[in-house]
């Protein structure tokens, strides 16, 4: 073998070896996802259900045919934007949690367009700016509060979801009521709603919306200066300030940026998704509530990238409408909820980096800790034969 | 308002504060070991939906000890999953909150109620009659708690190694003590508190388990450690304020003139919060090394 040969073959080993490094979030994420429906199976199976006949219900209902596939994108799309929110603001080092408030006053914003007589395309448009900058509005609060009080984010949007959720529900019930259903908002007019794309299917417009959003965000955080010190604020915030990145700006355009996706989703909610196209006020906001929490599960699987979001996306809203078919699925009807189960588990998989060598240690110190007793047992022995 | 009201009104509050002082309280042990630990919401659900099934079972005590016993396992996996798993705690938390939500909405179905499962009478922790009305006997838990932990935390060895342990682990560790190992202990033990305060919801207070019986207590518990500063006497303080406000919504609400919208009444405690929080933060320390888990150099 000559000496070029040689480097060459280590140059395509090499290469192999980026590239497979390259994958390991992806292997990590497909790991995380086995793990999250091994343990809902159990769970089932706990329960007395078929974990086998509801999976193969759920993913037939997911991806089957194109019907069932527009269902999964639509229910995808405002996962996608609320996976968006809590991406840019970790990029940027920040656990923003709220945008489930964020996306609540987003689709009361929306709901607004009913109140103008508007043309079509003007009135979508309109719609969408309404939402983008309520849900910026509702998360530039806590960015503020962090910024001036130092409170941190995680509290302060915990309570902003609470505070959204209560101030919608009362624009609901008193103030964009609809005159003649007392249960629910003013409707979205007909020609201000996001069209259906797929007829039959509840997929609308609303996905280009999302699609946009992660495209947008995807551009400024990877080919823009801003973008770039908004990421490195995120991995290194005392570096970045010693390398004359303002963290203040970049707090502040992390949390606008996904207030306003946040804010689209509810709007993609209220205008694109039939046959509502309203809100509802009963039962507490059922239609908008816990997107923002499943978010921030596409997020962690989709590694807080916009591309690997819109992948895992179409992944949990695969789950969601899948899971819908799974609850009405003859001799084994498995609750909706379960959905949640696998989404929980699959982020507390995603959550620990060396699921793999967590068992070596507790081995050792397993060890450790006997040896310590063995010890002791020894010395007390010892103790009570000199007396 | 007469005399009356405001006894209820007190009594409403101190049934309100117990689960968040003793949820409050457990999470102060763990952050003072260096575990921020957000699942506590979905550790009070699935405990207090635990609870409740226990308690139908064996009574009020095996109730609440299963309870505990939930709250201890969950707290021991965030534990394991942030020390030896090197996790980030955050996300973890968010984990346990989504799989609580999950399962106990599910659970509930599965078990025929859809919604919500009754606590029976006699399966709850009973109530003392006392001038001001009917009165848990949880709530002199939920008041002494506090004492025992802050003596523990101050004035004992075990409560200065746990401080050491979330302040400077590295010294910590060359003193010899095992961090990982003192951080599992002290937030499983927070769980204990944690998992009390969950049972305490169904078994002895509300009577009943729905989905969303936590209704952000979990996160106003967290609200309250960061107003006490990791000081359990001002995380009691805390927990009847934000007690207070919760038993203010309620009774604005049976009131037959409605001087404002409910919804802006049920609002109040978490702008509180957020005011407290936001006032009281200028002042509070935290330990140096919350939230990042131990790496040896």
């Amino acid at each position: 073998m000559t000496e070029q040969q040689g480097r060459s073959e280590s140059r395509l080993l090499r290469g192999a070896h980026r590239t497979l490094t390259g994958l390991h979030p992806v292997f990590e994420s497909l790991l995380a996802g086995v793990v999250g429906l091994l343990i809902g199976a159990l769970l089932m199976h706990l329960y007395g259900f078929n974990p086998w006949k509801a999976y193969i219900a759920l993913f037939r209902g997911a991806y089957a045919g194109s019907y069932e596939i527009a269902s999964s994108i639509s229910r995808a799309v405002p996962l996608i934007l609320t996976a968006l929110t809590f991406s840019i603001c970790l990029r940027a080092g920040m656990f923003n949690i709220g945008a489930e408030g964020q996306l609540m006053v987003g689709a009361a914003a929306a709901v607004c367009v009913a109140l103008f007589a508007l043309p079509t395309g003007l009135a979508q448009i309109v719609g969408l700016l309404l939402a983008a900058v309520a849900g910026a509005i509702w998360s530039l609060v806590p960015a503020f509060l962090k910024l001036w009080r130092g409170v941190h984010e995680v509290i302060s949007t915990i309570m902003f979801n609470w505070i959204g959720r209560w101030l919608v529900l009362y624009l609901t019930i008193y103030v964009l009521v609809d005159p003649a259903r007392s249960e629910r908002s003013l409707s979205i007019p007909l020609n201000a709603r996001l069209p259906v794309l797929v007829r039959g299917t509840d997929l609308s417009y609303g996905i280009f919306v999302a699609v946009a959003f992660a495209l947008l965000i995807y551009f400024v955080l990877w080919h823009t200066t801003t973008g770039y010190e908004v990421r490195a604020a995120g991995l290194n915030p005392s570096a970045a300030r010693y390398g004359g990145i303002r963290s203040k700006r970049t707090t502040l355009l992390a949390f606008i940026l996904g207030g306003m996706a946040a804010g689209l989703a509810g709007a993609t909610i209220v205008m694109g998704l039939r046959p509502a196209y309203a809100i509802y006020g009963g039962g507490g906001l059922p239609q908008l509530t816990n997107l923002g929490f499943d978010g921030m599960a596409v997020a962690m699987v989709g590694r807080n990238h916009p591309i690997g979001i819109l992948v895992s996306a179409l992944f949990f809203g695969g789950l969601n409408a899948g899971g819908r078919v799974m609850q009405f699925y003859g001799s084994n009807p498995v609750p909706l909820e379960m959905v949640r189960i696998v989404e929980g588990a699959i982020v507390l998989a995603m959550s620990i980096p060396e699921l793999v060598r967590i068992f070596p240690t507790v081995k050792r110190e397993g060890e450790r800790f006997i040896g310590l007793l063995r010890r002791a047992s020894l010395k007390a022995r010892k103790g009570g034969d000199s007396s | 308002m007469s005399w009356n009201d405001i006894l209820s009104l007190l009594r409403i509050s101190l049934h309100a504060m117990v689960p968040i002082v003793l949820t409050a309280v457990g999470e102060i042990i763990g952050e003072t070991a260096g575990l921020f630990n957000i699942g506590l919401e979905g550790i009070l659900l699935i405990s207090a939906f635990g609870g409740a099934l226990g308690a139908e079972i064996g009574g009020p005590v095996v109730g609440l000890a299963i309870g505990m016993g939930i709250g201890a396992v969950i707290s021991f996996v965030f534990a394991l999953i942030s020390t030896y798993g090197k996790g980030t705690q955050m996300v973890t938390g968010i984990g346990i909150n989504l799989f609580a939500m999950g399962f106990v909405a599910f659970g509930l179905i599965a078990l025929g109620a859809p919604g919500f499962r009754d606590v029976p009478k006699v399966a709850e922790v009973a109530k003392w009659s006392t001038p001001m009305g009917a009165m848990s006997p949880m709530i002199i838990v939920a008041l002494v708690m506090p004492f025992v932990i802050y003596w523990f935390l101050k004035r004992t060895r075990a409560g200065l190694i746990l401080k050491a342990v979330g302040e400077t682990p590295e010294a910590a560790d060359v003193a010899g003590i095992n961090i990982n190992i003192v951080r599992i202990l002290a937030a499983t033990a927070g769980g204990v508190l944690a998992g009390l305060a969950g049972a305490y919801m169904s078994v002895a207070w509300m009577g009943l388990v729905t989905k969303g019986l936590s209704a952000g207590r979990g996160f106003i518990a967290l609200a309250c450690v960061v107003f006490s500063g990791l000081n359990p006497l001002l995380a009691l303080l805390g927990g009847f304020i934000f007690g207070l406000f919760q038993a203010l919504a309620e009774w604005i609400k049976t009131l037959p003139s409605k001087p404002i919208p409910s919804q802006f009444v049920s609002m109040l405690p978490y702008i509180v919060t957020l005011l407290v929080v936001s006032g009281a933060i200028g002042r509070v320390r935290f330990p140096k090394a919350l939230g990042e888990p131990y790496k040896r150099e």
